[in-house]
């Protein structure tokens, strides 16, 4: 199961200002590991999804080419304090996770 | 080696003479502030203060400490720092926690530390107050360097100190052999490639080693943990242990005497810089 | 990823295609977002990738700017911020030039979402990371030089 992320959201003028912190290995597939010399298996977010009071405002697609435990950071015009932030992700393997937040 | 730092700090006339001259050891005070001294004249335009960021202080155009500050608002390890507060909320066995033991409930106390025990007769060090007090409560000791649990605990319980002026204090005659004894493998070469620590770290600090740029020993002890490209966590002796075989010493084992009285020492060098616990390095 | 899908976004690199497959009920609009081709992802150097991405020139833009550090201590997470002052901008890639796969991640923008993203992004070497807006069914490009460091023992 993967872990909660962290999303923060706060009003700057009329701009709710989002930022998101997801956890996942972000394995691009071609990394070796240290100690067995094996190929570590690509492990990576696939896509993100974001809705502010179920109205969906930006969809990501990502591969391994995104840091690991990937920061996403946008800015939505028109959301108000208070307003619910949803977040989901899947990736590669099938997983997903969803969270939401309030706009503070 | 008395002779060994005049030689490092050649060039340095008036240093030289103060060290050479002095009949008595030096004392801890005046090594640290000789070692300013020395940084100050070679990089006049960087405040001692911006040694606490490492190689980060000789970016003065602030190239490269962008990313630094970019990535410390929002760290990637955050989630290593939630287990770590879970790890320092939880109850030991006798239903205490680690703030019950640890002095001032274990804020603002990491700048003490390391500190010199006169009863035991040797240095101390955060790592080692924190196995005492699982000890004390009957659980097993964690292993010290060990990531997963003295490094994500302290990676947490540090940050409690966030802010707090180094400040080791190195009194009485036991003491004063600690810290000497520290001084001596900072500055000792050994090991296949002859360096020592200060070579790199007094000598060579703002230049390059190969592609790595080197930090000076001012400010080294502030900021541990430290989460390397990303995540990878890692605590200031496993760091010593990995700088000795790096420059292809047989490093002594993390938590032995050599190593904590080289935290000492070193720790000593950055008195009166703030600490901030679990930053981002490369 | 559905075959029909990427079919149609492989042939329809207008919006005006697109809208054309939404009217006829080929695809929902919910699913119009996700612009960004799985395939991309796997495509060889800048060329290949733009392809893939089913843009053909993009025309250099000064209204996008590209934040990102001059020097990346480490290559591993890398801060890089794209903010469109083109009207209309919907989408946004970001490729770093050198990597084995350039495209990083595609972004698309609906209801108040601004022409904006910040990411940590991987890079291999010092190369350029580009940003390719999509606004009003045009592409726009700019691009930035990270230097990447090697080495990791920094303390």
């Amino acid at each position: 199961m993967a872990e909660p992320m962290k999303i923060r959201a706060t009003m700057q003028g009329d701009v709710a200002d989002v930022k998101v912190l997801m956890n996942h290995p972000m394995e691009t597939g071609l990394r070796k590991d240290a100690k067995t010399g094996q190929l570590v298996p690509a492990h990576h977010i696939n896509t993100v999804t974001a809705k502010v009071n179920g109205a969906v405002v930006l969809e990501g697609s990502m591969a391994g080419g995104v840091s690991k435990n990937p920061f996403l950071g946008f800015k939505v015009k028109g959301a108000k304090a208070g307003d619910t932030i949803e977040l989901s992700w899947e990736d590669n393997k099938g997983d997903k996770r969803t969270d939401t937040a309030k706009i503070g | 080696m008395k002779q060994q730092i005049v030689k490092l700090l050649a060039g340095m006339a008036s240093l030289g003479i103060a060290l050479g001259a002095a009949s008595v050891q030096a004392s801890p005070e005046q090594d640290r502030q000789d070692l300013i001294q020395y940084y100050t004249a070679k990089y006049p335009n960087i405040k001692i203060e911006d040694y606490v960021y490492g190689t980060l202080a000789f970016d003065t155009d602030s190239k490269a400490r962008a990313q630094y500050d970019t990535i410390m608002q929002t760290p990637p390890y955050q989630a290593v720092l939630e287990k770590g507060k879970k790890m320092w909320d939880t109850p030991l066995r006798n239903g205490k926690t680690y703030a019950d033991c640890l002095p001032n409930g274990g804020r603002n106390i990491a700048g003490n530390y390391p500190y010199f025990d006169e009863k035991a007769g040797r240095v101390v060090t955060l790592a080692d107050a924190i196995n005492a007090c699982r000890v004390a409560a009957g659980e097993a000791a964690y292993k010290l360097g060990d990531a997963a649990t003295m490094g994500t605990l302290t990676a947490y319980m540090r940050t409690l100190s966030d802010g707090m002026l180094m400040n080791i204090k190195v009194e009485g005659p036991k003491a004063l052999a600690a810290y000497e004894d520290g001084k001596k493998t900072f500055f000792s070469r050994a090991g296949q490639l002859n360096f020592s620590c200060a070579t790199c770290h007094v000598q060579n600090a703002g230049l390059r080693l190969g592609s790595e740029l080197i930090s000076p020993a001012v400010g080294q002890a502030v900021h541990w943990p430290v989460f390397h490209g990303g995540d990878s966590l890692m605590q200031l002796q496993t760091r010593y242990a990995n700088c000795f075989k790096d420059m292809r010493h047989v490093s002594a084992p993390v938590g032995s005497a050599k190593l904590n009285n080289l935290e000492y020492f070193h720790s000593y060098l950055s008195n009166g810089l703030p600490t901030k616990a679990s930053v981002f390095r490369k | 990823m559905n075959a029909l899908r990427r079919n149609v976004l492989k042939g329809a690199t207008g919006a005006g295609a697109v809208a054309v497959a939404v009217a006829a009920g080929l695809i929902t609009p919910a699913r119009v977002l996700a612009a960004t081709p799985r395939a991309a992802f796997d495509a060889k150097g800048v060329p290949d990738t733009l392809k893939a991405l089913g843009i053909a020139s993009p025309a250099d833009s000064k209204d996008i700017t590209i934040k990102a550090p001059d020097i990346a201590e480490n290559g591993a997470v890398v801060p890089v911020e794209v903010t469109s002052g083109i009207a209309g901008t919907s989408a946004i890639a970001i490729l770093a030039e050198k990597n084995a796969s350039p495209l990083v991640a595609g972004f698309d923008f609906q209801g108040g979402a601004q022409g904006f993203i910040s990411t940590r992004i991987k890079m291999a070497n010092t190369s350029m990371v580009r940003a390719v807006v999509t606004a009003g069914g045009k592409t726009y490009t700019a691009a930035k030089e990270v230097k990447v460091t090697i080495g990791g023992c920094g303390g």
